[in-house]
């Protein structure tokens, strides 16, 4: 035994690990955390995102790490030094790359990882807060995408930056100011590439980890939700643990190598086969430099915004100003932090529940996605009436979420959870 | 439920992929393959004869194409035709800075007009060059309506006039709506010879615009080779491990 000025605490024994563990708690950690975290024993495969979107931030932090040595953040220099590690920097295509895939694949996971909220009743009591600690990582995200999009500063940037910043000024009194004050300068320009690039690789990353942490030390607080929406601490065996959970070291950690695998395949697919899939996560215009004096053919944010963008267009102004649409964008967000409160149903899963909630589910994530393409076409023929329904369909389905989660009969909910695959 | 739901959602978004192209005239295919290395040399020789006095390639260097494209370092060097240039340069133009006061436009860099335009763009816009008397040069083009460019390349192709249809509007009134050229006088190239002339030029600025595509995709083969074993070792190492679990 290691001479410890206190007797060692459980689980360590001697050696280095005892050293390290009288001085910092690594084994309860480690115990704690991972291999006796007991997780419910039916994870199905919407389980997966979860792991996947932390395999996308380490992914995003490495390559965004490797990048930042070669590229410049100046209005001068930027364009040339993305070229630069595309083309003379050892594997910096593949860096690249890896870093703009991952920001699409980011969206895509963190949407089905919400999705399954949604599905599962995960926001639900007692999980409020690891759901808001969820959406405030979302709208990092957002923030995060936004000004990594700028920093190629490439046409597509350049405008995108111009519309999105533009949209402050539609605030009433402070807009102007306010806009300027986002710029740094009369228009975009190398100060705003500046600041971008100071929030894009150091305050919105550290903001991103310190919430994601939040997030899971919440999560590992209460327990995971499981597709059967069953609290599994309820029925516990003789030594103590959950009947229907099993530690989430080794089992867990073997399943998600199953379901990384998979996302890297089809990751890697579109790295090495299609980088820009079809101009949708690196845009055709965004390949000629910035230009302030020639906008590309159709500005549009890249897709993971367009549902967003597709509400903001979809709002017609009035009493002189383009207000409605920017609070109607900013609604679509904030209302997504009120869903624990929203949802009155006596059952969490989708399983128990009855038409109603899967109707409006499967109308809600129909127009989520036609909202999507209505953000990526100009706003003519159907496209603006179809933006405009599916933005009062959105929000129906969570303003209307109370009434018709409450009347609604469900199914009785078993005792155990089950079948697992 | 939920599978009916996925269904309908992904359903929704092939759907929406699939909505209404935008219009003008669709550009033509070129059937450009960067794996030929061949058509590349041709492209490169192409575009050093008669388009570097104009266009620079300004991220693609000297070495990198002769590295890239097997061109042994003489015959680079005959390549090279801007003054002083280094094989570690990128590609220059000897067109001078006022050039704009000459073509109304400064000729663009093509490092990236594959990226930004696409290789069947690129193909198209070199065959769609037809007579207009009303544009400076004398030449319109198909896919870039008022361009600034002459037509370089005119005593290959030969010179082509447009051909219009009548389409009637909503209010019955006649529209003379462009649909495309045909040839008006001959040129030293047959028409199959002038598509594979530009087609290696639109493949080599492919090359150009990513200089590693062949590369990663080869590359691309091997690394989804190797996440396929993995995955399946993965998914056996799951299934010894979930033995115990009832």
């Amino acid at each position: 035994m290691a001479a410890g000025p206190e007797s060692a605490p459980t689980g360590s024994g001697g050696g280095f690990l005892g050293w390290i563990d009288q001085r910092f708690p690594l084994t309860k950690l480690w115990k704690e955390q991972v291999s006796e975290y007991y997780a419910p024993k039916n994870f199905n495969f919407w389980y997966y995102f979860g792991v996947i979107s932390l395999v996308v931030l380490v992914n995003q932090l490495v390559t965004g790490i490797f990048l930042t040595m070669a590229y410049k953040p100046s209005a001068q220099e930027a364009f040339g030094s993305i070229e630069y590690i595309m083309r003379d920097v050892e594997w910096g295509w593949l860096i690249r790359y890896m870093h703009t895939t991952g920001a699409s694949a980011f969206f895509i996971v963190v949407y089905l990882h919400m999705f399954r909220a949604l599905l599962y009743g995960s926001a639900r009591k007692p999980r409020e807060l690891i759901w808001i600690f969820g959406c405030l990582i979302f709208l990092l995200l957002m923030a995060e995408a936004f000004m990594g999009y700028v920093l190629p500063w490439g046409n597509m940037s350049y405008w995108g930056a111009q519309v999105i910043v533009s949209l402050f000024s539609s605030l009433p009194y402070i807009g102007g100011a306010l806009v300027e004050w986002i710029r740094g300068d009369y228009y975009i320009a190398d100060a705003t590439l500046n600041r971008f690039f100071a929030l894009h690789v150091a305050a919105l990353p550290l903001a991103l980890v310190f919430l994601v942490i939040a997030h899971l030390m919440a999560l590992h607080e209460v327990g995971s939700n499981n597709p059967d929406g069953i609290e599994i601490k309820k029925l516990k065996g003789p030594n103590g643990h959950p009947l229907d959970g099993i530690p989430f070291h080794p089992y867990y950690t073997v399943k998600d190598l199953v379901g990384v695998a998979g996302f890297l395949l089809l990751f890697f697919g579109v790295i090495f086969f299609a980088p820009t899939f079809g101009g949708l996560f690196l845009e055709s215009p965004n390949f000629e430099p910035a230009n302030p004096l020639q906008t590309p053919p159709h500005i549009a944010p890249v897709w993971y915004f367009t549902p967003f963008y597709a509400m903001l267009r979809a709002v017609p102004s009035f009493l002189g100003t383009q207000v409605w649409g920017v609070l109607v964008m900013g609604a679509s967000i904030a209302v997504l932090f009120a869903l624990p409160w929203l949802d009155r149903s006596p059952v969490k899963s989708i399983r128990y529940r009855g038409p109603i909630y899967k109707v409006m589910l499967a109308i809600f994530a129909v127009s989520f996605i036609l909202l999507a393409v209505c953000g990526l076409k100009p706003p003519a023929g159907i496209y603006p009436m179809l933006a405009r329904v599916c933005t009062v369909l959105y929000f129906a389905f969570f303003i209307l979420m109370p009434f018709y989660t409450k009347m609604e009969k469900t199914k009785p909910v078993p005792e155990r959870v089950t079948a697992h695959d | 439920m939920i599978r009916a739901i996925v269904l309908i959602a992904v359903g929704t978004l092939l759907g929406g992929a699939a909505l209404a192209e935008e219009g003008g005239i669709a550009v033509q295919r070129s059937e450009a393959d960067i794996g030929n290395v061949a058509s590349l040399q041709r492209g490169a020789r192409n575009f050093m004869n008669y388009c570097s006095g104009c266009h620079s390639l300004k991220y693609l260097r000297y070495n990198r194409m002769g590295d890239d494209l097997d061109i042994p370092p003489s015959e680079l060097k005959n390549l090279m035709f801007y003054p002083g240039a280094k094989p570690f340069d990128g590609i220059q133009t000897a067109m001078p800075a006022d050039a704009e006061a000459w073509f109304g436009k400064q000729p663009p860099d093509l490092s990236l007009m594959a990226r930004a335009r696409g290789v069947d763009y690129i193909y198209s816009y070199l065959r769609g060059f037809y007579q207009d008397p009303t544009r400076p040069w004398g030449v319109n083009n198909l896919y870039l309506p008022s361009t600034a460019m002459p037509h370089v390349l005119v005593e290959l192709q030969g010179l082509q006039k447009p051909v219009y249809k009548n389409e009637k509007d909503g209010n019955n009134n006649d529209h003379m709506v462009l649909t495309g050229t045909e040839p008006m006088a001959a040129g030293l190239m047959k028409p199959e010879e002038y598509d594979a002339f530009v087609r290696d030029i639109a493949n080599f600025l492919d090359y150009a615009g990513e200089p590693v595509k062949d590369k990663r995709q080869s590359m691309g083969v091997f690394v989804t080779l190797f996440l396929l074993v993995f995955f399946v070792f993965a998914y056996l190492l799951k299934k010894e491990y979930w033995k115990d679990v009832h």
